[in-house]
């Protein structure tokens, strides 16, 4: 099962740098992109939940760092 | 009380922050002086995200978290984000011990006092109480065409814990900027100086009078050492992709390698006889590395009026945990600046390979071992709604309500029959409550 979902992620990772070229906007598109909403990340919020799931679950990080930082309970 | 002057107090406030800020890294405050923190010298004013998050857990742990960050762009895309955390912890928390159908009485981890917990109930340790200071900085410019780099910096303080960490992260676009290729290291040192020092793995804690003239030997019989360090250090490589004009997307691989003092010293395992009555608490003992992996993939979509934010995240590691999680928002646009953003997550873990509920009395002891629910295996769902606004002078409200629910499981160990009647693995509900506002 791991071995494959890596596989699966290898083969999308590989087709969308392959694809790369053919995808994406020209500079003058970028007007609903460049929204502050479409960020990927929101970093207070993202922060703040980090914090509690570090404190309550096994995993940690993924999207940023996982890091250290807390003696938590 | 005067209700006037609004704008002319927030624009205040404002301008003492950005003074404080200047003074704080030693520059020239100048611009911090006009009244809009702006001048000629500066164009960019510094601008201020801050949040305040309570998190309640039903008869549990409570927390109060405040945050402020301070932004500013220097000249060009020179970026410097300055960060205050400061939380504060109070409540009980789960010791790993099992409910039992008599009273059971525990020794606080400082080994002042004792406590005692009721027939069939969790056993929760009530001895945390806790403030916490936190500090980042971070600091992002080009290097060159298309390159970037970021530099940052980590510092959080507990009564007990000290955490120093240092990342460093590259990017580099092409394909006229619609795809991003970046890759990060980050280190931290932690110190954990438990009041009560460090107990010695699988040690029986010590229950008695504490007044005892012979107590304090005997309890430091049961301790290890003063303080004990982990290192963490992380490799993240990452990948954006726009899509279309609609759409971006993103992927990340990370490995994490975890070495040092990765126990908890405040969780026992209870020691059952076959009837399943507790025996003994021993203090648990886990592994001192830990590798971790992690894939992770995000998507957003700008829809006519509505964005959709979907992830997912796998994790595993060589302490056999494997893990799920998917967290979805839809931001739905409402009139004006307003708009409401319902959020759902789910997650999913499989237990530890050393974890165990408890430990049978006359067996042999395994090498490491820990009852703590939270490298268990579980299922946990958080579901919330955001609704926000925009404010005069480009200032942001918003408001954060959520319900964190925990499932921990039995992932297959055979229940005495005395504790049939109990719930060995009780679950966690919790209410999170958040405001934010930027200016």
């Amino acid at each position: 099962m791991l071995s494959m979902m890596k596989t699966v992620f290898a083969v999308i990772s590989l087709v969308l740098l392959g694809g790369c070229a053919g995808l994406g906007v020209q500079p003058w598109e970028r007007d609903l992109l460049a929204k502050e909403e479409m960020a990927l990340t929101n970093a207070i919020d993202s922060s703040l939940d980090d914090h509690i799931y570090f404190s309550k679950e096994a995993s940690s990080g993924g999207k940023s760092f996982g890091g250290g930082g807390c003696g938590c309970n | 009380m005067q209700l006037e002057d609004n704008g002319a107090n927030k624009v205040n406030v404002k301008a003492a922050l950005s003074l404080a800020t200047c003074a704080l890294l030693g520059s020239d405050s100048a611009d911090a002086q006009e009244p809009l923190g702006q001048s000629l010298a500066s164009p960019t004013p510094w601008s201020f995200d801050t949040a305040v998050l309570l998190y309640t857990e039903a008869d549990r742990v409570s927390a109060l978290e405040a945050m402020i960050s301070a932004n500013k762009e220097f000249d060009d895309e020179h970026f410097l984000t300055l960060k205050l955390t400061i939380d504060t912890l109070t409540g009980a928390s789960a010791s790993g011990a099992v409910e039992q159908p008599q009273v059971q009485t525990f020794t606080r981890p400082s080994g002042n006092g004792q406590y005692q917990i009721a027939a069939g109930t969790t056993p929760l340790d009530d001895t945390f109480h806790d403030t916490r200071v936190q500090l980042n900085g971070q600091w992002t410019q080009p290097i060159g065409k298309d390159l970037a780099a970021s530099i940052g910096a980590h510092l959080s303080k507990e009564f007990d814990y000290l955490s120093l960490g240092l990342n460093v992260n590259v990017s580099y676009d092409f394909n006229l900027k619609n795809t991003t290729a970046s890759a990060g290291f980050s280190h931290f040192k932690d110190t954990f100086s438990p009041i009560g020092e460090i107990p010695k793995p699988f040690a029986s804690m010590l229950i008695g009078n504490s007044d005892d003239p012979t107590w304090d030997n005997e309890f430091a019989d049961t301790r290890l050492i003063d303080e004990d360090d982990k290192s963490t250090t992380d490799i993240l490589l990452g990948l954006t992709q726009v899509i279309n004009r609609r759409m971006i997307t993103q992927f990340n691989y990370s490995y994490s390698m975890v070495d040092g003092y990765l126990t908890d010293p405040f969780k026992v395992l209870s020691v059952l006889n076959n009837q399943g009555i507790s025996q003994d608490f021993v203090y648990e003992s886990r592994p001192s590395e830990r590798t971790k992996h992690s894939l992770f993939a995000q998507s957003k979509y700008h829809f006519e009026s509505t964005i959709l934010d979907v992830s997912y995240r796998y994790m595993w590691d060589d302490w056999q945990i494997k893990s799920h999680t998917v967290d979805t928002r839809w931001r739905f646009n409402l009139q004006g600046s307003h708009y409401i953003e319902p959020h759902i997550r789910f997650y999913d873990q499989s237990a530890a390979e050393f974890y165990q509920p408890f430990l049978l009395h006359g067996k042999t002891q395994p090498a490491f071992a820990s009852a703590d629910y939270r490298i268990g295996e579980m299922n946990a769902y958080t579901l919330g709604v955001k609704y926000g606004l925009g404010l005069n002078n480009d200032e942001k409200l918003a408001f954060r309500l959520e319900y964190y629910s925990q499932q921990p499981k039995n992932s297959g160990f055979e229940q005495p029959v005395s504790l049939a009647d109990f719930d060995l693995y009780e679950g966690v509900d919790a209410v999170i409550l958040q405001v934010s506002y930027s200016f």
